[in-house]
């Protein structure tokens, strides 16, 4: 199998700023907002999001983590389920405006998991979706607000984004087959 | 680039994986299965804690309760647990079915797969009723308590509440105290207690104890001995157990008098454990007899915790042998 790195730190963290940027312009400014990253990787995603709005707006960001394991379609299809851990959701989400923020968009199942787990919080004014890599292949009708890269990927291909909060590093990659993008 | 891809692989490796169909007794889980049931449980607390506290995860699953002895916290700590994740319960006891008619343990747990369940949690005074049962059903069945050899899920949530406040257990007293003989919670904490390391002493009037237990060392090793006041010397936690009247055939216990003024957890003997050791006892408690109201209402205790707890560790045991049961 290859591993081929699409892109390393610094793009990242330029990705991530100007995310950010786009999340306070749609919101008009950093006020009843609240940043949930699904656990593993979109929560460290989402604390580096909520940092660097408070950096350009100098208003903290509240920042929540999302297991989504109770959540799935296939609790009892998976050969290997992710361990549970604890969900926190620090402020009540009522009549604020969530983003949820997760590394990589596929299918849109575990969005869709996400969706239904952060209503069993509250009732949020509106729901949007951030995310560092979009790379395709939806099975469900779900759509981005904010895209860090847009990846074309072959189904028989992945992506798996490493981030030095999770994996000591960070990087973008592809892994499998021929890569088809290039 | 081949070493990235191996660096990625290895660091998608998940922890440990639950592999049973059955829960039957703690003593054939590793450390890592422990770790696992203990961190799903954390789980499953801060889920009891959302304005929603329930969750769909086990629509569809069928999770009958059997239970030829009677029970409080147990039966309905089992039901919460299991509709909490959205499964379907049906309570059977042995009173009210065909088991009074003469039906088999082994009939009845056909019948109910038959039926259509998915799990069945049983509890029967015959030590081993939950291995015969889930010998001949597909089934999944999880022990709640069969005669006096084991009740995994009491000793799970007694070490995770102990690991709430403790931290690692690692090196940690533990005293039992009381009729470890006829006790099936005894017997199953032993093996989760000395899977993770603690140094455990059980205790009590030598005609109830298990005295072939003493220095085992294949398990690790605990100390049995007579003596409580001795034993209570400097301990992290004591477990109370309770003298099981209905259990005794007689003459094993001089009077309840003597066996007060020799083994009863009060204030004076709490007194000698570590500075802010934990009270516990499975329940239900004979107050009075082998633990002093003071003390199991004082602040040393965390019963009612224990309570609590057991019904986040059942979720963590029902929810993991579902992943388990693979494709339905």
């Amino acid at each position: 199998m290859t591993a081929e790195l699409l892109f390393g730190p610094s793009e990242i963290g330029r990705t991530v700023r100007r995310l950010a940027h786009e999340i306070v312009e749609n919101n008009r400014g950093a006020g009843s907002l609240i940043l949930v990253g699904l656990l593993s990787r979109g929560y460290p995603l989402a604390r580096r999001l909520a940092a660097a709005i408070e950096e350009f707006e100098g208003a903290p960001v509240p920042v929540g983590r999302l297991d989504i394991g109770l959540y799935r379609d296939d609790v009892a299809r998976r050969a290997e389920p992710r361990p549970l851990r604890p969900s926190e959701i620090p402020v009540p989400v009522d009549g604020l405006t969530v983003v949820l923020v997760d590394d990589v968009l596929f299918t849109g199942r575990s969005i869709r998991a996400a969706l239904d787990a952060l209503l069993d919080f509250g009732r949020p004014a509106r729901v949007r979706l951030a995310v560092l890599v979009d790379r395709g292949h939806r099975d469900l009708p779900i759509r981005p607000d904010f895209v860090g890269k847009n990846i074309p990927t072959a189904l028989v291909q992945s992506v798996r984004v490493r981030l030095a909060e999770t994996d000591g590093e960070d990087g973008v990659f592809i892994l499998g087959a021929e890569a088809t993008h290039a | 680039m081949l070493d990235v891809a191996e660096q990625t692989a290895s660091a998608l490796a998940e922890p440990a994986v639950w592999r049973h169909k059955d829960l039957l007794d703690t003593d054939t889980l590793t450390r890592a299965e422990i770790e696992l049931i203990l961190a799903t449980a954390e789980a499953m607390r801060e889920v009891r804690s959302r304005p929603v506290t329930k969750v769909a995860t086990l629509r569809g699953v069928t999770v009958v309760t059997l239970f030829y002895e009677q029970s409080t916290r147990t039966r309905a700590s089992f039901e919460v647990a299991a509709k909490a994740l959205g499964a379907d319960v049906v309570n059977l006891t042995a009173t009210g079915s065909s088991v009074e008619k003469g039906e088999s343990l082994i009939d009845t747990v056909r019948t109910l797969e038959a039926i259509g369940a998915d799990m069945v949690v049983m509890r029967h005074a015959a030590s081993g009723a939950p291995y015969l049962a889930a010998r001949h059903t597909g089934a999944s069945v999880v022990n709640g308590g069969d005669g006096r050899h084991a009740h995994p899920t009491q000793a799970l949530l007694d070490l995770f509440t102990l690991r709430r406040h403790l931290g690692s257990l690692e090196g940690r007293k533990i005293v039992i105290v009381g009729d470890v003989l006829h006790s099936r919670v005894a017997r199953s904490n032993l093996w989760t207690l000395l899977a993770m390391g603690a140094a455990v002493t059980l205790c009590g009037p030598a005609t109830l104890l298990p005295w072939t237990l003493a220095g085992r060392s294949e398990t690790g090793s605990c100390d049995v001995t007579s003596d409580f006041d001795s034993a209570i010397e400097g301990a992290d936690a004591v477990m109370a157990l309770r003298l099981q009247t209905e259990r005794q055939a007689g003459g094993l216990v001089p009077s309840l008098r003597e066996y007060v003024a020799g083994y009863q957890l009060n204030a004076q003997r709490l007194a000698r454990a570590r500075a802010g050791a934990l009270v516990l006892h499975p329940g239900p408690m004979n107050e009075g007899v082998e633990i002093a109201p003071a003390v199991a209402h004082g602040l040393a205790s965390v019963i009612e915790e224990q309570v609590a707890n057991g019904v986040a560790v059942r979720m963590a045991i029902l929810y993991l042998i579902a992943t388990a049961r693979g494709v339905r």
